[in-house]
């Protein structure tokens, strides 16, 4: 959505115009949904949102139905398993990545090191020349592809309006650094366990699952300002 | 056709990373086309304003978990040569719990940060630089934590080998589950949401 300059007020200075149109965007997207799958809530800024769908001829197009977006999800999975004989991941490649970065800084730490020693394995291979680091720049790329498609490559924070931006990035980053010491302690983050161990019914997965839900409710209370 | 070819010896490793690309692609593009790409859409499932997460996660489980099981029927797929991941029962129900605080506190699981970093969300960025810090962290302090890593080792152990009950059922059982949940998701949708900034105050 290209909101020209001029029609911004003096006082909004650059980043806080980049929200502004983010969050009318964002806006627009759950207004469409919520007009196309479910018509008892019915936009308040409906007046808002016309203009802004109006002023752009490229405006953000709104997101797939969860089912279906959630069947995709799933036969990619399939896809997976059918293939490769495993499932998808995530976490595990940015353990290889930090393993990298460690090895190259102080290799003889690295080695000594139980943890990180295993994802640089024997010096036969290169650690960054796995599976699971594929993937993820796979995803990378599927991401982009899909948000350039539907016009939703744009730069800007993902936040509510009583949050700074600093404000903000400090959670985004405690939060980084909470759930990569989560995800290596259950050995898997949600696309490894949740989603891969979850379809195929494996214990230690349905109860990290739970877990995650319970965390993060637990949680969300006292992170509200952040999004409200 | 025997699947799963890689295991099967179809195709070697070097293609298997072409693989891994092209099914990266997949994930990354479902994943965004669901909205997982912003962290306030992410965030809000655990407000009970928009329940896209949970609706995403299960249909995706359902869709895989069903697709796997007809084909292990149909002798298609050898469901014994699929990889489960071991279950650590204790460290994984407390790194589950604390991945959930960092989800609800950052706003990105690591994949769909990703997603984030790739449609330009600034906060995504800094989010997957948590996450390598909080790895470089976990590692360094491995020694610390690793008698309890390996606690409570069950092997690779499925929910049928633990109620002692056929695999079919089981799935028939998650999918009536799956089913609930939507429905009880939709309810709550109509009950609760969107509000705040997921719509217009009223």
């Amino acid at each position: 959505m290209e909101v020209s300059s001029a029609t911004s007020a003096g006082e909004w200075d650059d980043t806080k115009n980049r929200q502004n149109n983010e969050q009318t965007r964002q806006r627009t997207d759950e207004t469409t949904n919520t007009m196309t799958l479910s018509s008892h809530h019915l936009p308040i800024d409906a007046s808002v949102d016309r203009q802004a769908t109006r002023t752009s001829s490229k405006a953000a197009q709104p997101y797939w139905n969860p089912y279906l977006a959630g069947i995709g999800l799933g036969l990619v999975l399939l896809a997976a398993f059918v293939i490769m004989g495993r499932g998808l991941g995530a976490s595990g490649a940015f353990s290889s990545l930090v393993a990298t970065g460690v090895s190259a800084v102080a290799p003889d730490h690295a080695r000594s090191n139980s943890y990180f020693s295993e994802y640089i394995g024997d010096g036969t291979q290169h650690p960054l020349k796995d599976w699971l680091v594929f993937e993820v720049l796979g995803v990378f790329a599927g991401g982009f592809i899909s948000g350039a498609l539907a016009h939703r490559v744009r730069k800007g924070v993902e936040k509510g309006p009583n949050i700074s931006v600093a404000g903000r990035m400090g959670f985004a980053f405690a939060g980084g650094v909470i759930m990569g010491i989560g995800a290596k302690l259950a050995r898997g983050c949600t696309s490894g366990q949740a989603l891969t161990g979850g379809a195929l019914l494996g214990v230690g997965s349905w109860a990290f699952m739970l877990a995650v839900f319970a965390g993060a409710y637990a949680t969300a209370y006292f992170v509200r300002r952040q999004w409200q | 056709m025997n699947a799963p070819f890689f295991k099967f010896g179809y195709f070697n490793d070097d293609i298997s990373l072409v693989v891994a690309f092209v099914i990266g692609i997949g994930f990354g593009f479902f994943l965004e086309r669901a909205g997982f790409g912003g962290a306030r859409k992410l965030a809000a499932q655990f407000y009970l304003n928009d329940l896209t997460v949970f609706k995403v996660m299960f249909t995706a489980i359902v869709t895989a978990m069903v697709g796997v099981f007809y084909l292990s029927v149909l002798g298609v797929v050898d469901l014994t040569l699929v990889y489960v991941s071991p279950t650590y029962l204790v460290p994984q129900t407390v790194g589950g719990f604390v991945l959930g605080i960092g989800f609800v506190i950052g706003g990105y699981c690591p994949g769909t940060s990703c997603v984030a970093v790739s449609t330009g969300k600034l906060d995504g960025m800094v989010y997957l630089l948590g996450i390598l810090a909080g790895i470089f962290i976990f590692g360094e302090a491995f020694d610390l934590v690793e008698e309890f890593y390996w606690s409570t080792d069950l092997g690779t152990l499925t929910i049928p080998q633990l109620l002692n009950l056929p695999y079919g059922l089981v799935v028939f059982a998650v999918v009536l589950m799956a089913l609930g949940g939507f429905m009880a998701a939709e309810w709550a949708e109509k009950k609760f949401g969107p509000r705040g900034i997921w719509r217009s105050k009223p």
